[in-house]
């Protein structure tokens, strides 16, 4: 039996130290919003947070969250910071077929907990690592500088 | 608004008498497709209503007493914007605020919910604007029609005195209102009135305003319900391993490996796949991998990428069934004294969609239940009942958002393999693909191999055109009706219909299947043959010693919209000014021109190319006439994202086969492109009265051959076999 604390709830769940964090919220706890992607940490939609920093839950196991803090896309919007980026995502259009938006969304709350005025390269270097295949990244960079109450350019 | 939860989506199919009713009844009608509102108003309006008042004039459109509009969403939403389009065509003759409608996913219907220009409820081929333009908007204006005569019934006036506004009906001299709730007992009772006016385009209030999209909430939060997120009481999980080569059969499994890892379940054997159902995904994950399993690889255990190109080019060797014939082509080119002449290939492609594929299904005596999220409801619904041996109404779609589609969830054999894998167990189980399942069991994008040729005149223009495709035939298996004397219509999209004043022009097209099943992929024919053609007719200007833009032009005299975006993107691009030489390596621009899907594209592309051959695409700078749009903002998304899915396919996309197994198997070595990688796009709308064109497709079709211009501009090298950086690199 493990104890996992997620978004601020304790959860006893009878899996093995080696499940991975993402299939113990999704077919255990029942949290669906973090999402699978490819299980080999190359996408990013299964980020969640761990203590406040982003892993991928794809291959970090329940037993390395002992004694810790999970927060899923589903419990990100109660801080200030996450939901004013959820805000800005939706202000600036972000989303397309959605599916990867949860672990984009976990990334860039991570960036701007770290850095709260990012430059581009800042965020290439933090977002790089979430793929969306509907590309939706011009407008992922100027929801995360509109979060961070920098100027945002205008469409043409 | 809000996207009804399952369960309420379900109990509302199956719970409210009319509304089931109303669908057996239109399926019954058999007329036309969604030209039969009014007779369906007519049908819907006549059942009783025990109790509960509804108005549902069509299919379209329900109003309850509290004045909720929902409408029913015929479209599925796979991040094209069409459950924001769709809404605000009905929203803006129904007069009532988009963002409060709630959305409810179409049961499967084809008769109530067929696609005008498909035929079928299918999403898929840039249709969803073209084809509900009008029939959504009239939909919308009959339901205010009856709502307005019930108000001026009530009010003893004439219903010219009256207007809607807002949800409510006013009466103008003397400014009474009624909310449409309080009119809906009434209305249901009405027959619809057979002829409509639509709203002058000047008077739009939605149509054509920018709007927020209606899916975006749900997604920035977690509560976006996609297929794989289905959660069924009792309900188990499997994943699956099928014949790593197409076509192999299972010979043995031998489980006693897996039967220790807890929350393993059981094993299930298909005649070519085997699955583990397990407590969850995990332990199904890990129970598979447990598994020794013996394959018989079958007749196609040796095929490879190499011996795939090899047939394919003597296939060519061919004469093909004619496309198009206009003048005489291959007379004119035999005889000519200048000519130019290619050889262009493009490989498999899977589609890689975030969401791998899944399906849940719970099959029992009397019915059979599946969740999934399908761009072709109907076709998913006809399959189960075929595996199944139930009646095909006994079959009830769940349909969910699509984690991206691009025509992969135009397919339904991961649908036929859930339905196969729960007919073996008698509680709901969640079949779920991992990526490299996903990956290596796609239904892929056809490779082609196109032998292309012209005749040149003295100023160096095609005096004839001769385009000789050789491929695998989507459409015969997809839909056979369509391939007429050997053509098979899709194929030869973007080929055809050339924009250029040549005049003699030649298409013709020889099947050639593969040893395994082919598929639709964004942008479907076009993006095959635009590449080819604005590739070629790049080549025919340099051969000319022209500037490609200035070549274009003169080419296009008789096709004006499609020079006009050309010339604005040219202006808005500087084509003309040198882009500035990079530190290190070259850099360059190339241009293409696309009609397609009812759209007209100019992109102009800039690259650099270092000196490792890696390309990196800088901008492109996309102009579009799409007619009347709907969501402007989705216009520009769709451009974005279809484009960087184009740049993704023609730098790195490429399914490669060897022993008959696709040797690609997750992002690694399928590369998509992130980030750091996505290049400036510019994206400038031309206003247009003109109907509206499709937007989800074009974007991906033009930027492949704009992003090979670019590379020879820069380098010199013609890239006549996709991917790119393959072509930069191995030659």
């Amino acid at each position: 039996m493990i104890t996992l604390n997620v978004n601020g709830d304790q959860h006893d769940l009878d899996v093995t130290d080696d499940t991975p964090i993402l299939w113990a919220l999704r077919d255990v706890v029942g949290l669906t919003g973090t999402k699978f992607g490819c299980g080999m940490s190359l996408c990013g939609a299964c980020t969640v947070h761990l203590d406040g920093k982003p892993i991928r839950s794809c291959v970090t196991p329940v037993s390395a969250a002992t004694g810790k803090e999970i927060t899923t896309i589903e419990g990100i919007g109660a801080s200030e910071l996450g939901k004013r980026v959820q805000d800005a995502w939706i202000e600036q259009e972000v989303v397309q077929c959605g599916y990867c938006q949860s672990g984009q969304i976990m990334s860039a709350v991570a960036l701007l907990k770290e850095n709260a005025s990012p430059s581009d390269q800042d965020i290439d270097n933090a977002m790089s690592g979430n793929i969306c295949r509907c590309a939706t990244y011009a407008r992922i960079r100027s929801a995360i500088k509109l979060a961070a109450g920098q100027p945002v350019a205008k469409e043409a | 608004m809000h996207m009804l939860p399952e369960t309420q989506t379900a109990e509302t199919a199956r719970g409210d008498v009319s509304r089931r009713d109303f669908l057996k009844l239109s399926s019954g009608l058999g007329i036309g497709l969604l030209l039969e509102f009014s007779l369906l108003g007519t049908a819907c309006s006549k059942l009783g209503i025990g109790g509960k008042q509804e108005f549902t004039p069509n299919a379209f459109i329900h109003i309850d007493q509290d004045g909720v509009v929902t409408i029913v969403a015929h479209k599925v939403e796979m991040g094209q914007g069409t459950y924001t389009s769709m809404p605000m065509l009905i929203a803006e003759e129904l007069e009532v605020d988009v963002s409060k409608v709630k959305l409810q996913h179409a049961p499967p219907d084809d008769k109530a919910y067929g696609d005008a220009l498909l035929g079928a409820q299918i999403t898929g081929g840039s249709t969803s604007v073209r084809g509900a333009w009008k029939p959504l908007r009239e939909a919308g204006a009959r339901a205010r029609m009856m709502l307005i005569q019930v108000a001026a019934d009530e009010w003893k006036v004439r219903p010219e005195t009256c207007y809607a506004e807002n949800g409510e009906v006013v009466h103008q001299p003397t400014g009474r209102r009624v909310p449409y709730g309080d009119l809906v007992e009434k209305a249901s009772r009405l027959p619809a009135p057979s002829a409509v006016t639509l709203k002058d385009p000047k008077d739009f209030k939605i149509i054509g305003k920018p709007v927020h999209r209606l899916d975006a909430p749900s997604k920035v939060n977690g509560t976006a319900e996609f297929g794989i997120d289905v959660k069924v009481p009792d309900m188990k999980i499997a994943t699956v391993s099928a014949s790593p080569v197409f076509g192999g059969k299972l010979v043995s499994v031998d489980d006693s490996e897996a039967k220790k890892i807890q929350g393993f379940q059981q094993v299930i054997k298909l005649d070519n796949a085997v699955a583990v159902i397990a407590d969850h995904m995990w332990a199904a994950k890990q129970s598979l991998a447990a598994l020794k399993i013996t394959w018989d690889d079958g007749e196609h255990a040796g095929f490879s990428s190499a011996s795939l190109r090899e047939d394919i080019a003597k296939a060519s060797e061919a004469k093909g069934a004619v496309a198009k014939n206009t003048g005489n082509a291959p007379g004119v080119i035999a005889s000519a004294d200048k000519k130019l002449e290619a050889v262009y290939e493009l490989p498999f492609l899977a589609h890689a969609t975030m969401e791998p594929i899944n399906c849940t299904v719970h099959v029992q005596d009397d019915g059979c239940d599946i969740w999934v999220g399908t761009q072709v409801p109907v076709v998913a619904q006809m399959v189960a009942a075929q595996l199944t041996g139930l009646a095909q109404d006994k079959v009830r779609i769940h349909n969910h958002l699509l984690g991206g589609g691009f025509g992969r969830r135009l397919e339904v054999d991961s649908v036929a393999q859930a339905v196969s894998i729960a007919k073996q167990v008698n509680f709901p189980v969640k079949v779920v693909w991992t990526r490299e399942e996903d990956i290596q069991h796609d239904m892929y994008r056809p490779y082609y191999y196109d032998h292309i040729s012209a005749a040149i005149d003295e100023h160096g223009n095609p005096q004839a055109w001769q385009h000789h495709i050789t491929g695998s035939s989507i459409m015969a298996r997809f839909f056979p009706a369509a391939v007429k004397d050997g053509v098979d219509p899709d194929a030869v999209e973007g080929a055809t219909d050339l924009q250029y004043a040549v005049p003699n022009v030649y298409v013709d097209y020889v099947r050639h299947e593969p040893p395994l099943p082919t598929a639709f992929w964004r942008g479907v024919g076009p993006t095959h043959n635009i590449f080819v053609v604005e590739s070629f007719i790049d080549e025919l200007a340099a051969k000319a010693g022209k500037d490609p833009v200035e070549y274009r032009l003169a080419l296009l005299k008789n096709a004006p919209r499609a020079k006009a975006v050309l010339e604005l993107a040219a202006e808005k691009a500087n084509w003309s000014s040198p882009l500035a030489a990079p530190a290190k390596g070259k850099a360059g621009k190339g241009v293409s021109v696309l009609f397609a899907f009812g759209t007209y594209i100019a992109q102009v592309v800039e690259v650099e190319v270092d000196a490792d051959q890696q390309v990196r695409v800088k901008k492109v700078v996309c102009v579009v006439d799409c007619g009347y749009t709907v969501n402007p903002d989705t216009v520009r998304a769709q451009m974005e994202g279809g484009i960087m899915f184009g740049i993704t396919g023609a730098l790195w996309g490429e399914i490669n086969f060897e022993q008959g197994r696709v040797q690609e198997s997750n992002f690694h070595n399928y590369r998509m492109m992130r980030m750091n990688e996505a290049p400036v796009v510019e994206v400038h709308l031309v206003p247009s009265q003109e109907n509206p064109g499709g937007i989800g497709e074009p974007g991906t079709s033009a930027v492949m051959p704009a992003v090979a211009n670019a590379v020879f501009a820069a380098t010199g090298k013609r890239v006549r076999k996709l991917p790119i950086a393959k072509a930069l690199t191995t030659t």
